[in-house]
């Protein structure tokens, strides 16, 4: 071979991809297989891992950590509620809406947020988040301060539940699960493959240059600013879809519960921390992990959390790229390369 | 013994090498001064003398002692002190305050160095403090004495530091590191920048801090300069030392060979 | 007269909350380091301070004294041995460590006290008030205020007429240069925290004292605390007092309209000085 030609490829990325396939595969047809539990196991694993990639996209790429991600699974979800409750719209349908109502929140929030630097960023997603959660609870036809249920007849009567109950023989509340699940599916595998794709695209690229450097960036044309942006947006729009399907599947809902932000921004945090921040494989190693972790320690209730922090302080001291780090440094493994390398002519590639 | 002397000294930052072996030495009461273009290592060298840039600990032997590893902090309370490149004061403390700040950790172990050391006893760590004794800190350097050496500071001693003109700037940082009463003052590039009538001014300090029993290192560009202040004068280029010896005994043409290297 | 009254009320309670900041403040202005275990730390004191009361029967005041050089230890050494390693170009340890560490406050507290209110009693002081014509004030919240200014001007003078003040300041401007001057940054770093730790435990005493708290209390003191220090202007204490003024004002004006807009009010007008003035009330150069 004479020529060379840039690639991302590595060969384990494709016997990878060969793999992920047949997993998600396998995952698809996961409930004419497995029970109702696991079936929830695996929805609640799909929605942390999907609440991962997007807070990881932010603070591992895009240098934006906010602690305020459960504005926007709160505001997803009551988007649904409101949807359904208020407008009839058809549950699945109105996860869409849950999308587009975090979307609408996130353009203010990026507005006060942006205006402070670092740390201080992290703390103002918080208080807007706040601010959110008091204002939804003054909101009283979607239950106020104590929330209230999805309608019955809505559940009943959502898209495919029916199809879901003919095809696999199982009763309505089991369809319900299952319609979720597999919504679930679809978004995680959506928010890996989109989160990839935008990585590799030179608009990924400038991100990776603005979280290295953010002046080099600007030096050779890269609007940092206008990064931070598309990277919160899109974050908030797929928090907030993870968000309404999350409460489509609990069908109840509360400002406390679905604006926690141990639920829905500290889990997540540490789901990423522990498997290594900055890489697209991290938050799947690091959703295993929290998920192992929570069945063996789940009973022991406030000293599952102690543990949990002080596994992400630990790994944040010694370790800080994750357990994903240590393997891939001492492997070379990439199963979602995103660096570009040169292969072909006389450099044949030897590390890999 | 050498007061101050560097035995194969080598430095890295990160993966790129900026010292390749360099032995200097400086005798007590000498002024030795250090020139090379820019990038020779000459500012590479004053950082890893002032305990700035970490080395292996044999490679600097100050009286005789190791401190290559030294932090920059017990380097300073053994006596060698650093006027830094480009002056650096500390812009929310007044001429005065940069002054005393200078002065006020000089000499031995202060509480927090005791407490390491006891620290490092429970963990089996070699004892910091034990290599920072032996320099009282003491002598003819006082505010007082600063003021008298540079008397355009004392009419400024309220004004923030960073609001002086370049050259009184440099004088606060000369008079900063002079505070601590050093047996070593290190001088990088105290002329760069500052116009010809004020380096005058600069350097007319030089033989009243030598007369106080302070020995010099000073990094200069200015080959002339430094050929009159020093007794002896290494040249550095691309990290090594290419030429040295006794300033009057050097001619130009050795020097421009070592500067640029090779003449073709 | 009861909207005067009601604004005395805030201004007073700002006082707590400027409390609160001054400890955020005086770590972010040296190290630049943002804890948000902050407010863990407020009731991890307040905690402290209860057990002394309640163990051995002693003032509030004099167990907050006993807890000080305590929580003074702690500080120094968590900043130490943990916060010291996360300090460098990148935001991500700090904030992730910081973070671990209040979730795990939280949970320890809720393990060792459980989740039940509690409250440090004062006797007879808890009621106590004085009056002005028609006005009266609780001696707490008089008492509150005026520590928050003690404090205030402690620090100041702290900062600008010793030599560990001037050491701080010197740290926060160059490391690098400060270390040239015998300055281990460390340690610097160590001991401020350390202080910072001794007006957490007064800030303690006062939170403890007013009203009740539980451990889940402690992000919410944290807002409050950030919300202060960022109206006030980063690096500036009596801004910092500002601060909690506007915060404490706003929430009492709220919960005089309606009790459950007090906690929004008070973020509502975060938000809206966040808007008009970015930088803060009163910004100091370029930090």
């Amino acid at each position: 071979m004479s020529t060379y030609t840039v690639t991302t490829r590595t060969p384990a990325s494709t016997v990878f991809g060969l793999c992920a396939v047949i997993v998600t595969g396998l995952l698809v047809v996961a409930p004419a297989i497995v029970g109702r539990g696991m079936i929830q196991d695996l929805f609640f694993i799909l929605t942390m891992l999907t609440l991962a990639q997007f807070w990881n996209l932010l603070a591992g790429y895009g240098g934006l950590v906010s602690v305020g991600q459960q504005a926007f699974v709160g505001m997803g979800a009551y988007a649904l509620f409101g949807a359904v409750i208020l407008l009839g719209l058809d549950p699945v349908a109105a996860i869409l809406v849950s999308g587009i109502a975090a979307l609408i929140l996130a353009v203010p929030t990026a507005y006060f947020a942006f205006r402070l630097q670092g740390a201080y960023f992290a703390i103002g997603t918080w208080v807007i988040a706040e601010v959110t959660r008091l204002s939804i609870a003054q909101w009283k036809a979607v239950g106020g301060g104590t929330g209230t249920s999805l309608p019955r007849s809505a559940m009943r009567e959502m898209w495919g539940v029916e199809a879901i109950e003919t095809l696999l023989g199982v009763r309505s509340s089991a369809a319900r699960d299952i319609l979720a699940y597999w919504l679930a599916l679809a978004l995680a595998v959506a928010t890996i493959a989109g989160i990839y794709w935008l990585l590799r695209t030179k608009r990924g690229l400038a991100l990776a240059a603005v979280r290295d450097n953010a002046e080099a960036a600007k030096s050779v044309g890269v609007d940092a600013s206008r990064m931070k942006w598309i990277v919160f947006l899109v974050s908030a729009f797929g928090t907030g879809l993870a968000g309404g399907l999350i409460y489509l599947q609990k069908a109840r809902i509360s400002p406390d519960a679905a604006f926690s932000v141990t639920d829905w921004t500290a889990y997540v945090i540490f789901i990423v921390v522990i498997g290594g921040i900055g890489t697209i494989e991290g938050p799947i190693i690091g959703v295993l992990i929290f998920f192992l972790l929570q069945s063996l320690l789940a009973d022991f209730g406030s000293w599952y959390l102690m543990i949990l922090g002080l596994i992400g302080i630990a790994i944040m001291l010694f370790a800080p790229r994750g357990l994903w780090g240590l393997l891939s440094e001492r492997t070379g493994l990439h199963l979602f390369p995103i660096r570009r390398r040169l292969t072909g002519g006389r450099f044949s590639d030897k590390e890999t | 013994m050498a007061l101050l002397e560097t035995q194969a000294l080598t430095a890295n930052y990160g993966d790129f090498q900026a010292l390749f072996g360099v032995d200097i030495t400086l005798e007590r009461g000498e002024t030795v001064a250090i020139i090379g273009a820019n990038g020779a290592g000459k500012t590479t060298l004053m950082r890893s003398l002032s305990g700035v840039l970490q080395n292996a600990p044999e490679q600097i032997q100050h009286k005789g002692t190791p401190v290559g590893a030294l932090p920059a902090d017990t380097i300073m309370k053994r006596g060698i002190a650093m006027v830094p490149e480009g002056r650096r004061l500390f812009r929310s403390l007044s001429v005065e305050e940069n002054l005393v700040i200078g002065g006020q950790h000089k000499g031995g172990a202060d509480f927090g160095d005791r407490l390491d050391s006891l620290i490092a006893r429970i963990t089996g760590a070699p004892d910091p403090a034990l290599l920072a004794g032996g320099h009282d800190g003491q002598g003819y350097w006082t505010l007082d004495t600063i003021y008298e050496l540079f008397p355009i500071l004392r009419e400024r001693r309220h004004t923030p530091g960073t609001a002086l003109s370049g050259g009184q700037q440099q004088m606060v940082a000369i008079g900063r590191a002079l505070m601590s009463n050093p047996d070593v003052l290190l001088c990088d590039e105290i002329s760069l920048g500052l116009a010809p009538v004020v380096i005058k001014d600069i350097y007319a300090a030089l033989p009243k801090i030598k007369e106080t029993g302070a020995s010099v290192i000073v990094v200069e560009q200015d080959i002339g300069q430094a050929m009159r202040v020093a007794d002896r004068v290494y040249c550095m280029m691309e990290g090594r030392v290419t030429l040295s010896g006794r300033s009057s005994e050097i001619s130009r043409e050795a020097i421009h060979e070592a500067y640029f290297g090779a003449t073709a | 007269m009861i909207w005067v009254d009601t604004i005395i009320q805030g201004i007073l309670l700002g006082g707590l909350y400027a409390l609160f900041a001054a400890g955020l403040s005086l770590v972010f202005g040296i190290m630049r380091l943002v804890n948000l275990a902050h407010g863990d730390l407020i009731i991890l004191a307040s905690y402290l301070i209860l057990i002394l009361v309640t163990a051995t029967g002693m003032n509030p005041f004099v167990a907050a004294i006993v807890a000080a050089p305590v929580l003074f230890a702690l500080g120094w050494l968590l900043q130490r041995f943990v916060l010291n390693r996360t300090l460098g170009d990148d935001i991500l340890p700090p904030l992730l460590v910081t973070f671990g560490l209040s979730i795990v406050l939280q949970n320890a507290l809720l393990e060792g006290f459980s989740a039940d209110s509690q409250r440090i009693s004062l006797g007879a002081l808890e009621t106590a008030s004085v009056s002005v014509g028609s006005l009266s004030f609780g001696v707490i919240p008089l008492l509150t205020f005026a520590s928050a200014i003690g404090v205030i001007l402690g620090l100041n003078q702290l900062f600008y007429r010793t030599g560990i003040g001037r050491a701080f300041r010197a740290t926060s401007d160059d490391a690098t240069t400060a270390s040239l001057m015998g300055i281990r940054p460390n340690r610097v770093f160590a001991t401020a925290t350390g202080i910072a730790m001794i007006v957490v435990t007064i800030s303690a005493l006062y939170l403890g004292t007013r009203a009740n708290f539980d451990p889940s209390i402690g992000p919410a003191r944290l807002i409050y605390a950030f919300e202060a220090v960022i109206i006030g202007g980063l690096g500036s204490l009596w801004g910092t007092l500002a601060g909690g003024v506007i915060i404490g004002v706003a929430q009492t004006l709220g919960a005089a309209i309606n009790p459950e807009w007090q906690i929004l009010a008070g973020h509502v007008a975060f938000l809206v000085v966040l808007l008009v003035r970015p930088r803060g009330l009163f910004p100091r150069g370029n930090d």
